[in-house]
Order: structure tokens, then sequence, then C-alpha cells
């Protein structure tokens, strides 16, 4: 159950920035970061419900990468998921990799 | 039970705001009566009722106070009578039952017997209507004389010297009378007395000491002019537009002595150091009342007694001791501080003096025969040493007395010193020891929070530098780092990428930082960048600095759409542009919302739709508002001259001016200005960041102001200035703004920020703006003429970009897939979000 889809190229994600994508009936938040790693998480702000998680800035705290959310900056692990500002949030995170220059996310 | 409070003054007002506190269970029903129309106002401010000040930025009371029905304050209803035995006071309207009464009736001018004192023109100096009397005489005199108008002040005290400058104010220029041989006898000795004098006549005041006005008539100028003539006994006649009176107050004590209450040999109602009257029911608190054989004049005992009242009404044994007298305070922009013995009245006291009429100061120690103890002292023209040497009053000396009063270095006087069980806050009686104990037990890290946690810094505030020291030995490490990934501020970080020309986050925080930036430092130093024209917000690796606002171009909102704001320069559009917008919302579904800052608000956009709309509006004529940004975003206008039947300059061509000049800077916050076209302030300027006010021979400028969560009044930092002036000035103003604030700090806090150490901010401001005194003028002229050269706008470079473009997508992979979890309902016929469900 490997469940792998392809979503986009690598180079349509820009370095330390994040893109929306569509994985089925799913949005994913899709991030890469300054090592050049892509990460997957839900879309949608657990704190508001909006799907704007992909507009947040990346970063790190210590050695986590991390995003900020765009509507009030808690700051969420990246490969966790874990809030760091609020122990009991946490948002999905999906598996992604890259593939032939493609990135691929496994979401469903 | 039922409480009636007579005066609703500063100190009837402080009363019952700390019975409230401490009455929890609301066990008393609280009745108030005022005299005056107005409720309580700050009658130790009063001369900035002409300094721009209205009658409400004086209002004291706390709101909602009086809005539940178990407190009550009937306004313009004096007191005519108390009945012990029933226990009822009695006004012209109603009949109150008390079960306990508080006599807070203050007290009033003392006009002494001089012939002529009855006649028109012939003003005390004590409440709010006295000083509306008093211009509108300013009025008149400005209406029929001719000439330089003059004004006599009788009483060269702290409230004389008060009046004076209310005088100034308004125009006039002062002539002051006082009895004793130096001004402000009571608080200042002979030598500080003179150097006051000096420094007070230089501003247009001429002092008369050592004399007293033998009787005033009405000058015969015929029909058209009113003048009063002044003589004074030492043969000098004085040809003025009118005389106030303001030589000290007494108490009044009149209803009480009508009542049967013990009163004072020289007046005022006799209570014990419980602030009780001979009649156990009743108190008495403020300048009405005599305690320990003694009236006190100044707000601060009088706070001291309502709290005292305050205490023993809920069962407390709160006593009175002794009043602080002392005072620090600006007079005529001169400052002034007494403090403790200040006149060495104490047997044997010796003082140690430091005098230099050159530097404008001077400052006296009056120390114990054995010089051990600090008894008071004396400081004219520098008072920033009296928060530290004002408790150590009836202290050990920490070090040489000389010392402690010189020009710079010396022993250590600050609050190192200090026993915890010094007063610190005077008006409200905070000591160290509270004041430490609330910075450890709330971990307070900020004047704010000593502040609310303490009271302590809230009265006059002369002791906040105090605060800020003892925050600092409080242990509390106040950080200035950025983030975890930066150790300088902002303004740091500012110097390090301009002096070292460095053009992108990487280089930064490789060489200056650590880790890989935050929510934090990242849109920091992609300001800094833009605001030193390092090119478009959009490209390399900046793109990935922006919040989500700046990165959009755009507002975001709480549904993840966002909302385009058009530049309108000045609110000036024409019908074709208007009607560009009405269609452009009309066509994309946009809820439509006139701003504040005079522009419009479209909402509800989403992200792809974005590139649609601004095609349209840049057709149209329209560019960036920079809603978005931390960046300049309005300058707001009123009509001005060419249409207003008051104005006296253009507001709207200057506005529009400085709109487009400043448009797109970046900065360490949003920035609002405003013009207005004449001193009726249709926009608002004194609330903005920058604001303009049109005069008769120019404009006068004013900087720092703010609405929103924490509203402040721009101070004046220019007058009567042209446009050529004006503009530079701003120029400087925003470049110095950006070069040197925090993150995230509004002008209103910068300019509060250059004021500290007893240094005056805006005049600081000035000196470096128009004067050059750091020699960096030519470097923000320099700065601001390559903005202006460089600006182009933002939206119309993104949509010549295919690149630039690629990003405005709903979806990476669908990219003309709308977020399907955008909807929106209807309301008053326009759009509404559907807000999302959040489970928690």
């Amino acid at each position: 159950m490997s469940g792998f889809r392809p979503v986009c190229r690598y180079e349509d994600l820009l370095p330390e920035r994040g893109a929306a994508a569509l994985v089925g009936a799913r949005q994913v938040a899709l991030f890469r970061t300054f090592d050049g790693i892509v990460h997957a998480v839900d879309n949608r702000d657990p704190f508001t419900g909006a799907f704007v998680l992909s507009r947040g800035i990346v970063g790190t705290r210590g050695d986590r990468p991390t995003l900020a959310s765009p509507l009030h900056k808690q700051v969420f692990d990246l490969g966790t998921g874990a809030c760091l500002d609020d122990p009991e949030v946490s948002v999905p995170v999906y598996p992604a990799r890259i593939r032939d220059g493609m990135v691929e996310v496994a979401a469903e | 039970m039922d409480l009636v409070v007579v005066g609703n003054g500063m100190v009837g007002q402080r009363f019952v705001e700390a019975l409230r506190e401490r009455d929890r269970e609301k066990q008393w029903r609280v009745t108030v009566f005022g005299e005056e129309p107005r409720r309580a106002y700050d009658r130790v401010a009063l001369s900035s009722y002409f300094d721009g000040a209205s009658a409400d930025d004086l209002d004291l009371v706390a709101p909602g106070l009086y809005d539940s029905p178990d407190c009550t304050l009937y306004l313009d209803e004096a007191v005519t009578a108390i009945d012990r035995a029933a226990r009822t006071v009695t006004t012209g309207r109603r009949t109150v039952r008390y079960d306990a009464l508080v006599l807070a009736t203050g007290s009033y001018p003392f006009v002494p017997p001089v012939p002529g004192r009855e006649l028109p023109g012939c003003f005390v100096y004590r409440t709010l209507d006295d000083l509306d009397a008093v211009r509108a005489a300013v009025r008149t005199a400005a209406d029929h004389s001719r000439g330089r108008r003059a004004g006599l002040v009788i009483g060269g005290g702290l409230l004389g010297l008060e009046a004076a400058r209310a005088l100034r104010l308004l125009g006039l220029s002062p002539h002051v009378v006082e009895l004793a041989p130096r001004l402000m006898p009571l608080q200042v000795d002979e030598a500080g007395g003179g150097l006051l004098r000096d420094m007070i006549e230089e501003l247009d005041v001429t002092v008369h000491t050592g004399t007293s006005v033998a009787g005033i008539q009405e000058a015969d100028l015929g029909p058209t002019g009113h003048r009063l003539l002044a003589t004074l006994a030492s043969g000098v006649e004085l040809d003025v537009d009118l005389v106030v009176f303001s030589a000290g107050v007494r108490p009044r004590d009149q209803l009480a002595r009508e009542a049967g209450l013990a009163v004072g040999e020289r007046g005022g109602i006799v209570v014990d150091d419980g602030c009780v009257t001979s009649d156990e029911h009743v108190f008495a608190i403020g300048e009405c009342a005599c305690v320990g054989g003694r009236v006190y004049g100044l707000v601060a005992p009088g706070y001291a007694m309502a709290e005292v009242a305050a205490d023993r009404l809920v069962g407390g044994r709160a006593t009175f001791v002794a009043a602080d007298t002392s005072t620090k305070l600006k007079l005529l922009g001169v400052d002034v501080a007494s403090f403790g013995d200040a006149l060495a009245a104490t047997p044997g006291a010796l003082a140690v003096t430091l005098h230099n009429p050159v530097a404008r100061r001077y400052a006296k120690l009056v120390v114990s025969d054995d010089a051990r103890t600090l008894l008071g002292g004396v400081l004219v023209g520098d008072t920033s040493r009296y928060a530290s040497l004002r408790p150590l009053v009836g202290r050990p000396l920490p070090g040489d007395p000389a010392a402690m009063i010189a020009p710079s270095g010396g022993a250590e006087s600050g609050p190192g010193s200090l026993p915890p069980d010094a007063q610190v806050c005077s008006c409200h009686a905070v000591t160290k020891g509270t004041i430490l104990d609330a910075i450890a037990e709330h971990g307070l890290s900020d004047v704010a929070g000593v502040k609310s946690c303490t009271r302590a810094g809230t009265g006059c505030g002369s002791c906040v530098p105090l605060l800020k020291s003892l925050l600092a030995e409080g242990g509390v490490p106040v950080s200035s780092a950025l983030c975890e990934h930066f150790d300088q501020t902002r303004a740091q970080l500012f110097e390090i990428v301009r002096r070292e020309g460095i053009g992108t986050f990487t280089e930064l925080i490789g060489a200056h930082g650590r880790g890989r930036g935050c929510d934090i430092c990242k849109p920091v130093v992609a300001s800094i960048l833009a605001s030193l024209d390092h090119g478009h917000i959009l490209d390399g690796e900046q793109a990935a600095l922006q919040d989500t606002n700046d990165h959009f171009l755009a507002n975001i909102q709480r549904n993840g759409t966002y909302s385009v704001v058009p530049r309108i320069p000045g609110g000036e559009v024409t019908p074709d542009k208007l009607i560009v917008l009405g269609e452009v919302a009309r066509d994309f579904g946009l809820y439509t919302k006139i701003t504040g800052g005079q522009r419009i608000d479209l909402l509800g956009a989403r992200v792809e739709q974005l590139p649609a709309i601004w095609r349209r509006l840049v057709d149209a004529g329209f560019e960036s508002g920079h809603a978005y940004g931390k960046a300049l975003r309005t300058v707001k206008s009123c009509v001005g001259s060419t249409w207003c039947r008051y104005g006296v300059q253009d507001s709207v061509s200057l506005a529009i001016e400085l709109e487009l000049r400043y448009r797109g800077i970046r900065s360490p916050h949003k920035i609002k200005a405003g013009v207005s076209g004449c001193a009726r302030e249709c926009a608002e300027a004194q609330s903005k960041d920058i604001g303009v006010i049109a005069t008769e021979h120019g404009w006068n400028l004013y900087v720092g102001g703010n609405g929103g969560f924490r509203p402040r009044h721009a101070d004046l930092l220019l007058s009567d200035v042209d446009t050529a002036t004006l503009v530079t000035t701003i120029d400087r103003f925003i470049m110095f703004y950006i070069r040197t604030a925090d993150r995230l700090q509004r002008t209103s806090a910068w300019v509060e920020s250059l004021s500290r150490d007893g240094v005056d901010g805006l005049a600081y401001l000035r000196s470096v703006l128009v004067d050059d005194s750091l020699g960096i003028a030519a470097e923000l002229d320099a700065a601001m003429a390559r903005h202006v050269d460089c600006y182009t706008d933002e939206w119309a470079e993104v949509l010549a970009d295919p690149v630039r473009l690629r990003r405005f997508v709903s979806f990476v992979n669908a990219p003309d897939t709308p977020d399907p979890s955008i909807t929106f309902a209807a309301e008053r016929g326009q759009p509404r979000p559907v807000l999302l469900e959040v489970a928690r």
C-alpha cells in the first residue's frame, strides 16, 4: 500500500515556501525546505478551519523544520505535524518523496 | 448600606474607585454629588486645556464606573446642607440618607483683598469653566486691541506659574507678581528660584517678586477697548487685558461648619489619621481636610487620604501618615523638583549645592548635621535624579552628597541602594519591596506590567525610570534579541545590512545568526531589504521571507480569501475610476466597503483571482495600495482651501504629493498620515504617524500619533514651515524611524522611546531631523531620494512577469480549481464568508 501519487514537478516548489495541492479530494500543503527535502502536511489550519497552511512561513526551531500558520502564527513541526505552541493540537503529516524530478505524496 | 460622597474632584473620584476596588461584596451603595457640570477631570494638567487637550482628554473617570445601579453620580448638583442627626444630605433637587458620608469638597481660590478685584477681566484659575471664561476674554481682547496683549498673574507659586503657562498658550505676554522674594517660595530656595526666574523670563514672562498688587483700575480706552491698569506696591504700572488670581487655595469647609463639624484654626475639616471627622459617620479627604493640624494643597496626599477612607469603610485600619509633599513638575518648560525638607528647616541641617548658571542647572541636597542622612533637596533645570533621590529621604546617604548631584558619574544613587520599604511611587504609596515582589511573582518584564500589577507609575509618572531599573534589578532578563535566530534587534540588523551591503537572508543569517529563520525574523529581514531597495519583494530568495500578505500582495482574511485595496492618493478619485472599482467588485463577486483611510476595500478574492482583478485595476490606472504591507498606507485629507470656506491651504494637493512620494516604502510597521486644510482638523491628522495641519503661514507638522489599541495624540514637531521644509523633515522622520525602530514598533511608541534618562525625545528628534545633530541628514535624504526614484508598482510588475504570476494559483496541480472550502452566503446584498468548522 505505497499509495504515492505524483503531484507536481520538484521545480514547481520554491525553496522554503509552500504550495497547496489536491490529492484526490484532500488538500495537502507541500514545503520544500532549505535542505531540499519535501514535506507534506494537511492544508487545513486546525485553529481556524481555513485551508491556508501552505501559505505559512517556513523556518526552523532548534533543529526541527517548522511552519507558522499565516493566520495566527502558531508553529508546527513539519516532520511530525505537532503544534509546538499547543501540545494538544497537531496536523496530519503525509509521506512525500521525489521520483524522477516529480514530487509524490501518499495522502489517501 | 448607603454612602454619600460630596464632591467629584480628583480626590473624590479616586476615593470612589478605591472603594469599588476594595468593596468586592458591594456592601456600599454609592451616591456622588458633583457641583460642576463635568465629572472628575485632571486639574493638575489644567493648562494643557490650552495646549490641544479637550475636556474629554482630561476626564479621569474609569469607563462604566457610574453605569451600575449601585454607583450613581449627580452632576451640577451642589449639596446645600447636612443633617447629621437624621443622617441626610440635601441638594436643590433631593434629600438623600446616608450611613456614611465622605466630604471631598476640595478648595476654592484665595483672592487677596486687592481693590478692583471684582472688575470684569479679573479671573480665578481653578476649574474648566474658569478657563473657558479666560479664553473668551482673550478672544474679546483680540477683537478690540491691537499690539501685544498681556495678562497679569497674581501669585508666583505652582498654580501661578501654571496660569502663566496657560496665558502664554493663549498668546498673551504674562506678568507674574509674587509677594515672596522668589518664585515658588514653598518649594525652592533662593538660588533655585533665581535660576527658575531666569529661565522663564526668557519665555516672555515678566516676573515681579517681593511686591504685591496695590490696586486694579479700568483703563479708559473709549468704547472699543477694555483694559485693566494694575499698580504694584513697588510703583510699577502694568497695562493688561486681564488678571488671573492664583495666590493659593483655601479649604472649602463651609458645609461642614454649618453642620457643626470641627474645623481647624486656619480652616479645614478636622479629621484623625483615619480621615474621620468629629462625627464618626463623616469622613473628610483631600484639600478640604485638616489632618494633624495641616491642610494639604497637593493631589498626592489627597489620594492617600482617599485610600485610607476607602480602607476604613470596608473595615480596615489604614492610617494617614504625614504626607510626602515632594513635587516634580515642568513649569513653563522648566523642570523643577522639590522633596523632603527642601528649605533646610531642620535644626543643624547642612546643604550641599551645585549651581551652574551656564548649564542651567541647580541642585541642592539637604543633609542632617552629621552629613549622614538625606533630609531633602531642590532640583531646577534638570530633575533626572529626582526619582532616585526622593525615596532616600530620611535614610542613610549611600555616598558623598556632592557626588550624588554631580552632572555625571558620581556615587550610585540608583534603586540598588534603596531599602525594600522605600517608597518608589509616592502617588500610590508603592514601595520598592512591593514592586520587586510583583516582578518576581508575575514574571513581569516591562513597565506596563508593573503599572497594571502595582499601580506604581500610573500617577505623575516620575518614578517610571526607577521602575525600569527595578525591572533590571529584579533579575528579569529583558532580552533584546529578535528571536532564537538573531541576537540583534531590528535596528541593529538594519545597520548591519546597510553597512555591509548584505543582499540576502542566507548571507545575513550565515554571518550573523543561526538556523533558517522563522515567522518573526524573516519578515523583518524582508522589510529591511525592501527599505534598502533590493528589488521586487517577490524576487529570488526574498519571496520566501514574505508573510502571506506580502507574498500575495493582498490581505488574508479569516476564510483564506484576500482583500484588495487599490491606492487612492489623498482619497481623491475620479468618477470613472470609481465606476471601475464598482464593476470589478460586481464582476468578481467581492464584498465592498469604504475604509477608514479614504479608500475602498474589496474582500473575498481567491488567490487565483488576484491577477485577473489587478489586470482590470491596473488597466484603469490603479496601483497597489500596500494595505498588505508594513508600509505607508494612506495620506488622508479634507477638501482643503479649494472648496472649503474655512480652508487656508490646499490639503488635497499636499496629501497626494506625500502619498505618491512615500508609496511603497517598507518600514518597521505601517505608517498612516493625514493632512488637514485648517485647524478644524477634519482629516484627523493628529491621530496619525505623520500629521500635517495647515496654518495661515504654512504647515504644522505632528508626529507619533496613533489610533488603534493605544490611542495617542501626535506631538507638534514643527510650526509654520513651508512645503519644502515640511517634506524634507518628513523624509528624514520616516528614514530615521526605518533605521532605528524595533520590529512592529509604531511611530508613537518609537517617539516615546526616544525620551529616556531625562532626555526630551521630541527635542532630540528635532535636533536630529532639523539641526542634523547626528550628522546623518544627508544619508537620510539620499535614502529617500533613492526610494522615490526607484519606486515601481508591485502589482504592475507581477502582471508583466509570467514567473511571478505562477504562484497565484489555488493548487499547484490544479491551478484553476477554486478551493472548495471557500463559500459565501448573502447579507445585505453582498457576500459574507461562511465560516469553517473548528472541532475544539
